[in-house]
Parts: structure tokens; C-alpha cells; sequence
């Protein structure tokens, strides 16, 4: 046992640790994400009085995969009039954004792989670099659709991460550190969303947007242009992009989950509730986001274009901003003790 | 007061809670899906589904080749040649139904006169090949023996609306 901590000082040694934990981390990941895609299916087949895939395996459980080995089997079919190199990066680069925020995630009490100070800012760095996989991708593909796709895409993801980027410094605000782990560790006594909850709705429902999910699934519009940025797109190019849009909800619902929900903490600080590991509260609160995201696509029909943009630009960005004053006066009178005990 | 209703349930979102509420509470409810190979819904004794040629209990065919399905097949899918047989009655040398082409009317049981020709209760008869869907009169006959108890049932059935 010395062996290997003394192995693990070493550079090499430090490496294969970071190398472990992100397989520890994507790979119960990844299959997280093979069965985000049955749960979709299962949900809205259960909202739709339908029975959903129950096929293949115990409750079509295996469905996922043959899923997966359906798209590796299919031929890759290239454009003639794409860009071959761009073509074939941008649903890399979708997927492997998607991947590296994960970095920052901490499931449990010092379980982040880089447990770095401006978690946040990376985490908004790296959602907002999501714009130029789409990009690419519409681009690249030199067609119509997927060109109309990507510029909806793009300016929908940005309306967004506007009115995201103010109620996420709100939380900031109150939290005061950009450390995720830090910013559950300040939840111990409420979890954000209950005197934040405007912001929390506003997190949520911009959350759906952000990650181009019904019913703001705009740049994708079946109806209207086909699959938007990545109907070029087939076999594992288009499943890369798949996936990367079920990590990207899987990671909002993270996010989420860490700013609004208590990251890994239990809902009740006694007994019974302390007994669950951290991990699996992380994992139970972020099946919760994913399940609204699922829900969330039952009820409602797809938003018009210039609804879409009223209401990220003239209700959320107003709404968001005006909660963010609101916020930081009341956190300036509390530190200027206007409230009897002041920090 | 109705602008005061309208702005705080816009605000409050009322209405898309409402929707989930009720997307959520269908979640619940019995699924309308039946397990489609293993459970089959329910079928009309009107039901047209893949043609038969009847026998008289007897064992004689019952079609007299009069033509009349063939005549008022709208899609021209019946072809029928006849001849005296030996003891002296008409029979049909050839009865060929192409399935592709066939449009499932029914207007060739409603012209029998002699209830011969039949759509029946089978509708999974798909084939992996164009060919196997040209049906001769073989084929009808072996169709007629093998559903023969639900056909007279739902000729029975039908009767009286007849």
C-alpha cells in the first residue's frame, strides 16, 4: 500500500491517478447518458399512454445498446459539398465540450477532479464554446437546413446564457466563491433555491433553452427544417452529437443540482437522511432536473422563433436582473448588520 | 380585478403547471398500447383482410366461375379461366389474385353469388418476396381450409346487415 501512495507521488503516478478518476467519472457517465436516451423514451411513452421500448432485455433496459451498435454499423456518409475536416470536427468538438466540464463537477465532498476556484467561470466558459460545435456543424455542412439550424442555434444559446449568466451570479453572490464544492458547502443550512426560487425557474426553464431541448428545440424544428444543424449528419458522427446533447442536459441538471439543489446533501440534515452517501443524493437530484427536462417536453408546443427571443431578451434578462439587485442589496444590508447579527 | 387574475396566473406560470399537472397524471393511467404479437385488438366480422375460396361442407369448391369478381374488381387484381369439368359443371382452371394489387374493397364477396370468395380475419401475411403475394387458386383454397370455421362465423355474423 505504501508502494502505490509513494508510486502516486511521482508525475507519472499523478497522471494515471487524474486519468483513473476521469474514466471512475465518464464512464458511469456515459452509460448515464445511454439511459438518459431509454428514460426519454420511456417517460414521454408513459405521457403519451404508450408503453415505450420493452423489447430488447428486461423493460427494453438493453435497448441503449443496440441503439449504439445500430449507429456504429451505419456508414458514415460525407457531403460532397461539406468541408470533410470540419465536417467531421465539430461533432467531436460537441462531444468532447461536453465531456471536459465534467472536470469541475464535484459528486461528493471533495470529489471533483479539479477542484479549482473559478469552477463556475469554467463551467460557463466551456457551455458557451458548445456554440461553435453547432456552428461548424451547420456550416461544414453546406446545406440550407443545417445553415438555418446552426444560426438559430447560435443565437438562441446566447439570448440564454445571458439571463443564465445573471442568475448564476446571484448565487454567487450569496455563495461569495466561485468553487463549486464551496458553493454547496454554503447551502448547509438552505439550499439556494428556496430564497432564490424566481432565479431557480427562470435557471430551469433557461437551462431547456440552452440546451436546445423541446420546447425550445428550435434549431432541431423537425417540422420545419428537419433536423436543424445536423441533418448532414449520420452513424457516429450524428451519434457523437446525440450524446453530446444528453451529456449537456445531464451536465445542466449537474449545474443545477450544485447552484439550486445542495449539490450532495442530504435534504435533511438527521439521521435517516445522513445515512445516504453524498454521491447518491448528487446522482438522485440530478435524475430530478432530468426528469423535468423529460416532463417538460410532454405539455408543451414548440416556442415561435420571435417568442423564443421575447422571452429570453424582454422577460428573463429583465426578470434576472432585477432579482440580481435585489439580491446583492439585501446581501449588502445582511453584511452591514441591518438585519441585528451582520457578518 | 380580471387584469389583476391575469397577470399573477401568468406570472405564477398557472397555466404550463396546469399542462404538466396533466401530462403527469396521464403518467398513471392505464397504457393504450397492446403488446402487439403476443396481444391483438379486437376485429369487425366486417374485417377485410386476406381473401379465401370456400368449400361446400362436402368438399366441393363453391366457386362457379361466373366471373362476376372479376368483373367488378376495380383494381383488376382477379384473373379467372374456366371450363366444363368432366361431370359437366363449370369450374374455374385458374383463379389468381395479386395481392399487390388488390386495394381490399370487398366488392368481390358482395358480388359472389355463392359466397366463394371471402375476405377473411388474416391480416399478417406479409412475404419476403413480390412473387409469393400473387396468390393462385391453390393458395385461395389452402386459405379457405385453414380459416373456414371464423369464416362462416363472420359470415354469420354479417348476415343481417346484408
Amino acid at each position: 500500500m505504501a508502494e502505490i501512495l509513494a508510486l502516486l507521488q511521482t508525475p507519472i503516478g499523478h497522471v494515471v491517478l487524474i486519468v483513473i478518476q476521469a474514466l471512475a467519472l465518464l464512464v458511469p457517465m456515459l452509460i448515464g447518458v445511454a439511459y438518459v436516451t431509454y428514460a426519454e423514451r420511456k417517460v414521454l411513452a408513459g405521457m403519451q399512454l404508450r408503453k415505450g421500448p420493452n423489447v430488447v432485455g428486461p423493460f427494453g433496459l438493453l435497448q441503449p445498446f443496440a441503439d449504439a451498435l445500430k449507429m456504429l454499423m451505419k456508414e458514415t456518409v460525407i457531403p460532397s459539398g461539406s468541408n470533410p475536416l470540419l465536417f467531421l470536427m465539430a461533432p467531436m468538438l460537441t462531444f468532447s465540450l461536453a465531456m471536459l466540464a465534467w472536470a469541475v463537477i464535484p459528486v461528493n465532498d471533495g470529489w471533483a477532479i479539479a477542484d479549482i476556484n473559478v469552477g463556475v467561470l469554467y463551467l460557463f466558459a466551456i457551455s458557451s464554446l458548445g456554440v461553435y460545435g453547432v456552428i461548424i456543424a451547420g456550416w461544414a455542412s453546406n446545406s440550407k437546413y443545417a445553415f438555418l439550424g446552426a444560426l438559430r442555434s447560435a443565437a438562441q444559446m446566447i439570448s440564454y446564457e445571458v439571463s443564465m449568466g445573471f442568475v448564476i451570479v446571484s448565487v454567487l453572490l450569496i455563495a461569495g466563491t466561485l468553487n463549486l464544492s464551496d458553493i454547496v458547502r454554503a447551502q448547509r443550512t438552505v439550499w439556494f433555491f428556496i430564497p432564490l426560487f424566481p432565479m431557480f425557474v427562470i435557471f430551469l426553464i433557461s437551462i431547456l433553452a440552452e440546451t436546445n431541448r423541446p420546447p425550445f428545440d428550435l434549431p432541431e424544428g423537425e417540422s420545419e427544417i428537419v433536423a436543424g444543424f445536423f441533418v448532414e449528419y449520420s452513424s457516429m458522427s450524428f451519434a457523437l452529437f446525440f450524446l453530446g446533447e444528453y451529456a449537456n442536459m445531464m451536465l445542466m441538471s449537474a449545474l443545477t443540482t450544485i447552484l439550486f439543489l445542495g449539490g450532495w446533501l442530504p435534504p435533511f440534515d438527521i439521521a435517516p437522511f445522513t445515512w445516504v452517501p453524498g454521491p447518491i443524493w448528487f446522482i438522485l437530484k440530478i435524475c430530478l432536473v432530468l426528469f423535468f427536462y423529460l416532463w417538460a417536453r410532454a405539455p408543451f408546443p414548440r416556442f415561435r422563433y420571435d417568442q423564443l427571443m421575447r422571452l429570453g431578451w424582454k422577460v428573463f434578462l429583465p426578470a434576472s436582473l432585477l432579482w440580481l439587485v435585489l439580491t446583492a442589496g439585501v446581501m449588502t444590508m445582511i453584511h452591514a448588520g441591518v438585519f441585528g447579527h451582520g457578518a | 380585478m380580471a387584469f389583476i387574475d391575469r397577470t399573477a396566473r401568468g406570472l405564477l406560470l398557472w397555466e404550463l403547471l396546469a399542462g404538466m399537472a396533466l401530462t403527469f397524471s396521464y403518467f398513471f393511467k392505464p397504457k393504450a398500447t397492446i403488446n402487439y404479437p403476443y396481444e391483438k385488438g379486437p376485429l369487425s366480422p366486417r374485417f377485410k383482410g386476406e381473401h379465401a375460396l370456400r368449400r361446400y361442407p362436402n368438399g366441393e369448391e363453391r366457386c362457379i366461375a361466373c366471373k362476376l369478381c372479376e368483373a367488378i374488381c376495380p383494381a383488376q387484381a382477379i384473373t379467372i379461366e374456366a371450363e366444363p369439368r368432366d361431370d359437366g359443371s363449370r369450374r374455374t382452371t385458374r383463379y389468381d389474385i395479386d395481392m399487390t394489387k388488390c386495394i381490399y374493397c370487398g366488392l368481390c364477396e358482395e358480388a359472389c353469388p355463392v359466397d366463394a370468395i371471402v375476405e377473411g380475419p388474416n391480416f399478417e401475411y406479409a412475404t419476403e418476396t413480390r412473387e409469393e403475394l400473387m396468390y393462385n387458386k391453390d393458395k385461395l383454397l389452402a386459405n379457405g381450409d385453414r380459416w373456414e370455421t371464423e369464416l362462416a362465423k363472420r359470415l354469420e355474423l354479417d348476415a343481417p346487415y346484408r
